[in-house]
């Protein structure tokens, strides 16, 4: 309700950090951080370096989810006109704008990881006529052309609903806000297009035998979970560093929390979908993906993903009280980025020694730990960047009146 | 024919604007018998009236729970124990197939607990109501706000009361029989 007396809207000063603040200064050390972290998976992870492209692919996936669902979110707020996100669009835009750097950590793994990571068919068995019947897709020319084309989209949507945003700082012409809508139902096809390419070119194409056609949709269920963890958990902290103590409340947090939990939802019912089909009509080469899921250790893994990605955050987070805490909310958002991670490493890992034994083996290399603090470094180096570079919210939002003081009923 | 009862006092009231506080100022004198009639939605009323987080939520979450484990009884007592037939090579027992029922059953029980339990805890269908006998109760659903306090409440006086809604700027008072 925007007619409330005490509500006002965020001025420059209230939304921009001090020049000595501490958040101004992580960039470099965790930029640091991030090559140290790379270059140390890379190190320890043995000299065929199949490991370590596995744990690079399963940390790439990951943080991919922080961009990608980064960027649907600010589509869907331009394409919606939603009013009460206009309070968290900025840090939304910040997470979003790492899709440029994501698109270069893309191209070590297709330029020099498909060797190790996808062998199958790389260098199919000239007898195994279901991979060579699919390289007409699956041969590294047109995998590189497809990264390409879907890490050149990303770039350029992140840069041109960045760019605008910022625009809207200096100008406020409403105008801004109309042509970054027009563009968001194209986004919303060029984001489900691009998303579905890299989730089975990526993960799906590890086992070429294998195939899904919701694994896109279940790659998308999980990204934008993991996303709007990420956002409140982002919120909480720029209030703790003394911005928008007033204005982002419990309200946002409760709106992002339902969001979340929408998406704890929308991810099982996907995945059980998934799982269910392919056990009930239990065709040799779709079984084997879960049978393999199911060996070596790996059923341990997928109880846990069960647990951690649906049963305990689809109880934990049912609740409104839980979710305009900011503890709780705050744990349960800490639990998906967790339970996402469990799950990248779950389609994953599996493969690599399937790859060469025929069978999964359940094992935990610390390049796994690395791989993930490396580019997570690199990812959120840029995000506080962005961060320290430009204010909090968008200035002249034109819908920022239905955020601020905006109340749930 | 027995004496007529005073159900309560209704007290009418020109805006959202001037129903707010006197809502607040019910509440704080301590009144539970009592109730708000507007014609919209006044966000915040709920508070202003005291009135706590509502009980529905907990309804559905039972009437799902419930629902959802009748469902997976259902299929596993027709699959296992009464009708056991191999389909697919497959274990009688086989919990995969059972859920998208258990789902569905503990989505329908939610969904009429959240309906009949809002119905429930409203007490609809209320055929007739001893304010309906009031002429000008009628525009509660066109112009007019009310509040009305009711005579079981242990607070009620009725010369402390009418007073009591004198001040806070109803108006119109009426006083209200049981029927």
């Amino acid at each position: 309700m925007s007619s409330h007396a005490h509500a006002h809207m965020p001025t420059a000063a209230e939304a921009t950090l001090d020049k000595g603040h501490v958040l101004r200064k992580l960039p470099v050390p965790l930029a640091v951080l991030g090559v140290a972290g790379i270059a140390l998976a890379f190190v320890t992870a043995g000299d065929d370096h199949t490991q370590f492209w596995f744990s690079y692919l399963t940390a790439y996936m990951f943080w991919l989810s922080a961009g990608l669902g980064a960027l649907f979110f600010v589509l869907i707020h331009h394409g919606t006109r939603a009013g009460w996100s206009a309070l968290v669009r900025r840090v939304a835009e910040n997470w979003m704008i790492t899709l440029p750097l994501l698109f270069l950590l893309g191209l070590p793994i297709v330029l020099g990881g498909l060797e190790s990571l996808y062998t199958p068919w790389v260098n199919p068995k000239p007898d195994d006529i279901m991979v060579v019947e699919k390289q007409a897709w699956l041969n590294p020319t047109s995998f590189l052309i497809a990264f390409l084309i879907c890490g050149g989209l990303w770039t350029a949507f992140s840069l041109y609903l960045y760019r605008g945003s910022r625009k809207q700082d200096a100008s406020g012409d409403p105008a801004i806000a109309d042509r970054l809508r027009w563009w968001a139902p194209l986004g919303y096809v060029t984001f489900g297009l691009t998303i579905t390419v890299a989730a089975v070119n990526f993960m799906m194409s590890l086992d070429p035998h294998w195939y899904s056609t919701i694994f896109g949709v279940y790659y998308f269920g999980g990204t934008f979970m993991f996303f709007m963890a990420i956002l409140s958990l982002s919120m909480m902290g720029i209030q703790r560093a003394g911005l928008l103590k007033e204005h982002v409340t419990a309200e946002h947090y409760q709106d992002i929390g339902k969001l979340a939990f929408a998406f704890v939802v929308f991810w099982s019912y996907i995945a059980f979908s998934q799982f269910m089909l392919i056990w009930y009509a239990n065709i040799p080469e779709e079984t084997l993906w879960f049978a393999h899921r199911a060996e070596g250790g790996w059923e341990w893994v997928t109880l846990l993903l069960a647990l951690l990605h649906f049963a305990v955050p689809f109880f934990f987070l049912m609740s409104r009280h839980i979710k305009r805490r900011k503890t709780t909310m705050a744990l349960g958002a800490i639990l998906l980025v967790v339970a996402h991670l469990i799950d990248m490493f779950w389609i994953i890992q599996p493969t690599m020694t399937q790859h060469v034994t025929g069978h999964s083996h359940f094992g935990l290399a610390l390049s796994d730990l690395l791989a993930v603090v490396g580019i997570g470094g690199l990812v959120c180096a840029v995000f506080f960047w962005r961060l320290g570079a430009a204010p909090v919210v968008v200035l002249n939002e034109p819908r920022m009146d239905e955020s601020v003081g905006f109340e749930n009923y | 024919m027995a004496e007529k009862k005073v159900f309560g006092l209704l007290a009418e009231f020109d805006s959202a604007q001037s129903i707010y506080p006197a809502c607040e100022a019910v509440r704080d004198e301590g009144f539970k018998h009592w109730d708000a009639h507007v014609p919209f939605p006044v966000h915040g009323l709920d508070r202003a009236m005291g009135l706590g987080p509502s009980k529905v939520p907990w309804i559905v979450l039972g009437m799902g729970l419930l629902g959802a484990t009748l469902g997976f009884t259902l299929e596993w007592w027709t699959m296992v124990v009464e009708y056991p037939t191999p389909i697919a090579g497959k274990p009688f027992f086989s919990w995969p197939a059972f859920v998208p029922v258990t789902f569905e059953l503990g989505v329908l029980f939610a969904s009429l607990g959240a309906v009949f339990g809002m119905f429930g805890i409203n007490r609809m269908p209320t055929f007739h109501h001893p304010l309906f006998s009031s002429e000008r109760f009628g525009a509660f659903s066109d112009d007019k706000f009310f509040i009305s306090i009711e005579a079981r409440d242990p607070l009620f006086d009725e010369r402390k009361t009418k007073k009591l809604l004198k001040k806070l700027g109803a108006t119109h008072i009426e006083e209200v029989m049981e029927e």
